[in-house]
């Protein structure tokens, strides 16, 4: 998980949103789980979350909020977990980062009823900005990395993402996008999403 | 901390998954820590192959701690300060607890092979006894290689009392590959003539037949990686070869050393019946199958691993794993990066120390 982002400020607001999405007593896998915050926040509404981190450390910091946590890599795929075994599999904020996003979302799909994957929209008029005047890889709150060290291997946009959901033959049920740490639904936000908004969450389904 | 052995004689027989009977049965423990008043701070550690009863501290006199004295004690991972940690001697074992070199009490001899064929399961059934003389109510497992065996079988048999269970580089059943290791080890004793069908109490002892089943173990015990750092190909006091079939390389010796010290702390016939034991244990064809078995369980579970173990593969521990998930358990799994081989459960304590700690760690909700 990328960890830059994680000790960035809008974070939070990411967790409450896929808690406040997911009901009681429901099954979660929560995929790069990192440190465990947001499976505790699920866990403290009742929801049966287990995590998956690839790092020790961060396995030591989910025992220790008591989180089930499984030691293992995701670019790995998902094939000791049955189809459908749970209800939502989430991927916060790591699809940029993992090596093959094409084969993670799939694994998804067939582990979970529904799944959430949240990115940092490439397509956010402040980082075409950045490209077009500055002439460099686009630097910002949330993506903080220079060119050579960065994690986010796989970035993309919102319209890349829909035209992924086209090829990969999934549906998109639900989309909340968030601009400067505040979800946006201004009818601007609405007609431009890719260009408005700085981050986003996906449902989606098959 | 200087600690003793103490004994407890269960009064009643113990009836064994063979269908057959053991009287009189004797087990050596050790505890750490004290029990505290709701009687649920116990911790119960499950030794391997050839462990005891010593777990931490020092006896009177003695310049070696217990076998997993980097683990237990104030401020440890068992940390001592909280719990109330027990350590007992395996039934078979020879360290104690009764097995086949103790008297039996029907002949007034040893039990040589007399002694009745024990499974894991009735290893855990001694055990419990020693817990309720305790007067412990709810208790955390835990153990590495046959010691998670046990821990295994106690979730399964003792559901009501355990509320952690902790499995370290182990499996809930051998592969083939291990079970020929045991084998070949249970061959040199039978096929050493001072075994003499178990007779050996009052004579010389199969030293030889039990040291090459040690050294068979050892090899088992490390893997590539760690013997060729220990050893690689270095000659043993010299530079050149012998040309003759003594002790040429630093690894022969090693081996032939830990088989000749091996001799003097363990008893062939419990060789025997330990491994056999192992051998046996196999949750799936117990139970139809690792789902099945852990099905109307409530603990909570860590399983951990290591890299280099090649005896108890990190895939071993994935599918005892697997099932507990697929049963909607509380489980979490950690593979620890190690150059160790099997041997690693003993060595890298501050990883383990880490993780366990965090595991047993009292919940809050904020």
């Amino acid at each position: 998980m990328n960890k830059h982002y994680l000790e960035s400020k809008g974070l939070h607001l990411n967790y409450s949103i896929i808690t406040n999405m997911i009901e009681p007593n429901l099954s979660v896998l929560d995929l790069g789980c990192g440190d465990g915050t947001l499976l505790k926040m699920l866990k403290n509404k009742g929801i049966n979350a287990r995590g998956i981190d690839i790092n020790q450390d961060n396995i030591v910091k989910c025992l220790e909020k008591g989180l089930p946590v499984i030691q293992g890599d995701i670019d790995e795929g998902l094939q000791e977990y049955p189809d459908k075994s749970y209800d939502y599999v989430v991927l916060n904020q790591t699809l940029q980062s993992t090596e093959k996003p094409d084969f993670v979302i799939k694994e998804m799909l067939r582990v979970g009823n529904k799944v959430v994957v949240s990115f940092p929209n490439f397509g956010y008029w402040k980082v075409r900005f950045y490209l077009m005047f500055k002439g460099k890889m686009p630097k910002s709150r949330i993506l903080p990395f220079q060119w050579y060290d960065t994690p986010n291997i796989h970035l993309l946009t919102i319209d890349d993402f829909y035209d992924f959901a086209k090829s990969q033959d999934f549906k998109i049920e639900q989309k909340i996008c968030m601009t400067k740490a505040k979800v946006r639904k201004s009818i601007l936000q609405k007609l431009f999403d890719n260009l408005f908004t700085e981050e986003v969450i996906f449902v989606i389904s098959k | 901390m200087i600690v003793e052995t103490k004994y407890y004689k269960i009064n009643e027989t113990i009836k064994l998954e063979s269908g057959r009977e053991l009287k009189e049965v004797e087990v050596a423990y050790e505890t750490y820590g004290e029990l505290n008043g709701t009687k649920d701070n116990a911790i119960l550690l499950l030794h391997a192959l050839t462990g005891d009863a010593h777990a931490a501290g020092y006896h009177e006199g003695d310049s070696k701690p217990g076998w997993w004295d980097d683990m237990v004690g104030s401020g440890k991972a068992f940390d001592t300060d909280k719990y109330f940690v027990i350590c007992s001697n395996m039934l078979g074992g020879c360290k104690g607890t009764t097995g086949p070199s103790s008297i039996n009490p029907d002949t007034g001899r040893e039990y040589g092979l007399d002694f009745p064929v024990i499974t894991i399961e009735d290893v855990v059934k001694v055990q419990k006894k020693l817990i309720d003389f305790l007067g412990v109510k709810k208790l955390c497992v835990a153990g590495g290689s046959m010691g998670g065996m046990q821990a295994m079988e106690w979730a399964l048999s003792y559901d009501e009392m355990v509320s952690h269970v902790i499995i370290i580089a182990s499996t809930p059943k051998l592969s083939a590959q291990s079970i020929a290791f045991n084998a070949v080890g249970r061959n040199a004793i039978l096929s050493d003539p001072n075994w003499n069908n178990g007779n050996y109490y009052h004579g010389e002892k199969p030293d030889k037949g039990l040291a090459i089943a040690r050294m068979v173990g050892h090899i088992t015990y490390l893997c590539e990686e760690a013997m060729h750092s220990k050893f690689a190909r270095r000659f043993q006091d010299k530079d050149s070869p012998d040309f003759s079939f003594d002790i040429d390389f630093e690894v022969e010796s090693y081996l032939a050393h830990q088989g000749k010290i091996f001799v003097d702390r363990f008893d062939a016939n419990s060789y025997l019946y330990i491994t056999k034991a192992v051998d046996y244990f196999d949750i799936e064809a117990k139970y139809g199958s690792l789902e099945e078995a852990f099905k109307n369980t409530h603990a909570k579970y860590l399983i951990m691993s290591f890299s280099s173990d090649w005896l108890f593969p990190t895939a071993q521990s994935k599918e005892l794993c697997n099932a507990l998930m697929k049963n909607k358990k509380d489980v979490s799994f950690c593979e620890i990066e190690s150059p160790c081989g099997h041997d690693a459960f003993l060595l890298e304590y501050e990883t383990q120390t880490n993780i366990i700690k965090s595991f047993l760690k009292e919940e809050v909700n904020e």
